[in-house]
């Protein structure tokens, strides 16, 4: 694979509206920014595309004044800059519109839009601020009603409000932190059509996202970055591919070389049949989705974060209601409670470990018997067996290496490696029939990373039937037997793993493939 | 110079109960101070109040009296605020377990000179199926409607005080005093007192029976909370509800039912005052017993041995506040108690680091967990 190079600029290029240099940040233990080169031209759209965790949101930051870089130098306009804060980098014309909107649901648009702002100084002239809203609202063709409330409009609509008040603070450069994620598809073409009007009027926008059809769609050029370094620098879109895209983002790295003993499937053990559910916003999440795994057989999900594999396992967990059917060995479980599910055998290790898969001021003993307490040896009747709760913790913190002063130390206190292990040893050693596994081994070293994909295979021997979902598509790879690539909640591609291939697979994830269906 | 608060990595066991006797220790010394500022001789007030309700083996009784719907309330507070559910209805469940007591032994549904081994476990019964009843519908509102419980629970309170009010200003009133005639003896729990015929030192002891009742229960919330497969579930859902749905469990129920046993335990402590002690219902027949129970509950960290001990402090401060009066002493210490353990509560949780400007570099580090 060879990187593509941005072409060189010519003498007369437009001027740059940013131009950063070297842009190191590093996180304890986590190097998001490994020297990348970023520059946004005047007037243009400037795709930054990448996977969760490859360093897009970091660079957004450090240009939008969240955060200091390590190294590196920041130009805005050809000027030297450093930003303490946000305001200052709205006052040197950028604003940055977040994933997450900042606005006040009780108060109006027009409101908010002045929220935070010298003048005016004590007096608002609400009649003329609503005015101005409105007209800038037009110039841009966003639809906004500058008296609405922002619990009253849609997401669509209260994004709009965040663009609207960057532009009122007179932003010339605009970055957006995946504005389509929340958005239905008529909005995001509308969003299209304001970004178009602005940067015909020589203002600039850099737009992150990990969805190729978007990208291609709306920018004059994209910048590729993988695990915190640039792999593609400024590539113009017109000539790029989808696939050459999405080669770029999904990368491939040194597959550690495990060995997977053949194991022939046995016989269905969980069976999903047109499945759909909807996320916490109440916008569907799943649509459709049919799929199954069988005895000895690990399936792997790949899909980019937010595509519904979550509510995926949360479904079948028995933690989110959903339309269709889902059999676990057989017994329709769809809708039943999380308690039910638990007593058929499954087992699973839920993405968010801190605050779902544990409770934090808990001892490690209470957390090591959250899914047996119910059953002897631990339950007596009503009662517990405390001496067997603690003599079973022990022997578990003793064969998975859970680093803890005792079973009485709070799980809180743990490391994101050691809980883990306790997790997963709690959900692995009673053998189950079914693992749900979502992101095992997110955080963990290369050590602990390889020590949960033996687990994984040794409970493929044993039998067990795993589902795992996970945003590595080299850990999807390097372990499945068959991967099923969701993208937008629905299945868009099944292969067996020895016919898998990196780039369609990457294309299939990233909605590559949509124009080419249609 | 700053002065930071920094978060424990882990407080150790013994700080949390330091703190909580430091506490009552500094209210106590603080108290002193306003007393000894507005003239008094505070040295002389303590001793005052500590001969007002230990001095004696009978002021002992009456304290203990006074502790005794503490002990019950408390208990129900203790309970509910394990799962961090705010029950800030004890008050309300207390005066509904009385007025079923009452209905009882007042509606003539018993036929006259029924017997008292009849008489009291109804009694007991009624006071804690309306207890129960008054707890469930802030339960059944939160769980289903998500109703802030906060808000329903402390609003029932007013809603069962004009509810006793009506009887006792209305169908039971005792010829037009705000207050039912009194109970016949077999409606009374039995006292001290009753043995004074065959063991003569009881003579003039009015504690009841109402204290078994309480110290019963505290055994029993015990074994619920840290020996039981519900107490577990109680402590998880309280600490982490994301990760007790993760483990099936079914929050609703344990939501309601636990609001239901918290009412149930505060309609006892009802009962058990208007069967044990005041021998009738009447208007203002709590000072405040449900309210107080809440400083209790905190005061214990939530641990049912450590409420009878609390509710017994507070049922002497009681008793001497009927002694010293006029100058509001008790309900003072009261109040600085509550707000010294509120900061204990703070120090047990952070470290107060005093940092001379520059902070030298990397401080010796608390030692974290290894891994």
């Amino acid at each position: 694979m060879t990187a593509i190079d941005a072409p060189a600029l010519a003498i007369d290029a437009p001027a740059l509206a940013i131009d950063a240099r070297g842009i190191v940040k590093s996180f304890p233990g986590v190097l998001a920014n490994d020297h990348v080169d970023f520059d946004l031209r005047r007037g243009e759209v400037h795709a930054l595309l990448g996977e969760n965790g490859a360093g897009k949101s970091t660079l957004m930051n450090i240009l939008a004044g969240l955060y200091r870089p390590d190294e590196g130098e920041i130009r805005i306009d050809g000027e030297p800059v450093t930003f303490g804060s946000p305001r200052d980098a709205i006052a040197a014309g950028l604003g940055m519109v977040h994933q997450h909107f900042t606005l006040v649901p009780s108060q109006t648009v027009t409101e908010n839009i002045l929220l935070g702002l010298d003048r005016p100084r004590f007096l608002l002239h609400e009649r003329r601020s609503e005015a101005e809203v409105a007209a800038l609202a037009e110039r841009f063709g966003m639809r906004v009603d500058p008296r609405a409330r922002i619990w009253q409009l849609s997401v669509g609509e209260q994004q709009r409000v965040e663009i609207l008040k960057m532009l009122y603070r007179g932003a010339r450069i605009l970055i957006m932190d995946e504005p389509t994620a929340v958005l239905a598809p008529q909005e995001a073409d509308e969003l299209f059509e304001t970004l178009r009007s602005m940067t015909r009027e020589g203002r600039s926008v850099v737009f992150i996202s990990h969805k190729l059809g978007e990208v291609l769609a709306i920018a004059d050029r994209v910048t590729v970055m993988r695990r915190g370094v640039v792999t593609a620098a400024g590539l113009p879109t017109a000539g790029a591919t989808r696939a050459d895209l999405a080669r770029l983002m999904v990368g491939r790295s040194v597959l550690e070389t495990i060995d997977r003993v053949p194991v022939t499937p046995g016989s269905i053990v969980l069976a999903v049949e047109g499945v759909s559910a909807r996320n916490d916003r109440g916008l569907p999440a799943l649509r459709d989705v049919s799929l199954d795994v069988r005895a000895g057989e690990i399936v792997g999900i790949a899909a980019v974060a937010g595509n519904g594999q979550s509510e995926l396992a949360e479904v079948i967990t028995g933690l989110r209601p959903c339309t269709g059917a889902i059999r676990i060995a057989g017994e329709e479980v769809a809708n039943e409670s999380a308690g039910t599910v638990i007593a058929r055998g499954v087992a699973h290790i839920p993405e968010d470990r801190s605050t779902v898969g544990s409770a934090p001021n808990l001892s490690l003993t209470d957390n090591l018997i959250m899914k047996r307490y119910r059953e002897a040896p631990v339950a007596r009747g009503w009662l517990m067996d405390e001496a067997t709760a603690r003599t079973i913790a022990g022997t578990l913190k003793e064969s998975y290496a859970i680093a803890a002063p005792s079973v009485d130390t709070q799980a809180r206190l743990l490391s994101g490696g050691n809980l883990q292990r306790l997790i997963l040893a709690r959900e692995i050693e009673t053998k189950p029939g079914l693992l749900i596994a979502v992101q095992p081994t997110r955080g963990l070293d290369v050590g602990a990373i390889e020590s949960v994909h033996r687990l994984l295979l040794s409970l493929r021997e044993h039998g067990t039937a795993i589902l795992l979902i996970s945003e590595e598509l080299d850990e999807i790879l390097a372990l499945s037997d068959r991967i099923d690539v969701v993208y937008e909640g629905r299945v868009v591609g099944t292969f067996p793993s020895a016919e898998a291939d990196v780039g369609r697979i990457g294309l299939l994830m990233t909605g590559g493939d949509e124009e080419a269906a249609s | 110079m700053t002065i930071r608060l920094e978060p424990r990595i882990a407080a150790p066991r013994w700080l949390s109960a330091a703190a909580t006797i430091g506490a009552v220790v500094v209210a106590l010394v603080i108290s002193g101070a306003i007393i000894g500022f507005v003239g008094g001789d505070p040295i002389r007030s303590y001793l005052h109040i500590l001969n007002a309700s230990f001095g004696s083996i009978g002021v002992l009784s009456d304290t203990l009296v006074k502790a005794t719907p503490l002990i019950l309330t408390g208990l129900a507070c203790a309970l509910a605020f394990r799962m961090r559910l705010w029950n800030i209805g004890a008050e309300g469940q207390f005066l509904l377990g009385a007025w079923g007591a009452t209905a009882v032994v007042l509606s003539g549904v018993l036929p006259k000179g029924t017997p008292a081994v009849v008489v009291l476990p109804l009694m007991m019964a009624a006071g804690m199926l309306a207890g129960a009843i008054w707890g469930l519908i802030p339960g059944v509102l939160r769980a289903r409607l998500g109703v802030n419980e906060i808000i329903t629970t402390l609003m029932l309170n007013y809603v069962a005080l004009f509810w006793i009010q009506f009887w006792v200003f209305g169908p039971w009133s005792e010829s037009g005093f705000q207050q039912t005639k009194t109970f016949p003896p077999e409606a009374w729990l039995p006292r001290l007192s009753d043995f004074a015929t065959t063991v003569p030192a009881f003579g003039g002891l009015t504690v009841h029976l109402g204290l078994i009742f309480g110290l019963v229960a505290a055994g029993i919330v015990w074994l619920i909370l840290e020996r039981s497969r519900w107490g577990y579930e109680i402590r998880l859902i309280g600490d982490c509800p994301r990760a007790a749905r993760y483990a099936g469990i079914d929050i609703a129920r344990n939501l309601i039912v636990v609001f239901a046993v918290s009412g149930a335990l505060a309609g006892l402590a009802g009962m058990s005052e208007v069967a044990g002690s005041v021998h009738r219902l009447q208007d203002r027949i709590s000072p405040g017993y449900g309210f107080t129970a809440i400083i209790i509950a905190y005061l214990a960290k939530f641990h049912p041995g450590r409420v009878v001990v609390a509710s017994i402090l507070f049922g002497a401060l009681i008793l001497a506040g009927r002694e010293i009066q006029p100058s509001g002493v008790p309900a003072m210490i009261q109040g600085i108690i509550l707000f010294a353990l509120i900061v204990s509560d703070t120090l047990v949780r952070y470290r107060v680091r005093i940092e001379r400007t520059p902070p030298p570099a990397p401080a010796t580090a608390e030692p974290a967990v290894p891994g």
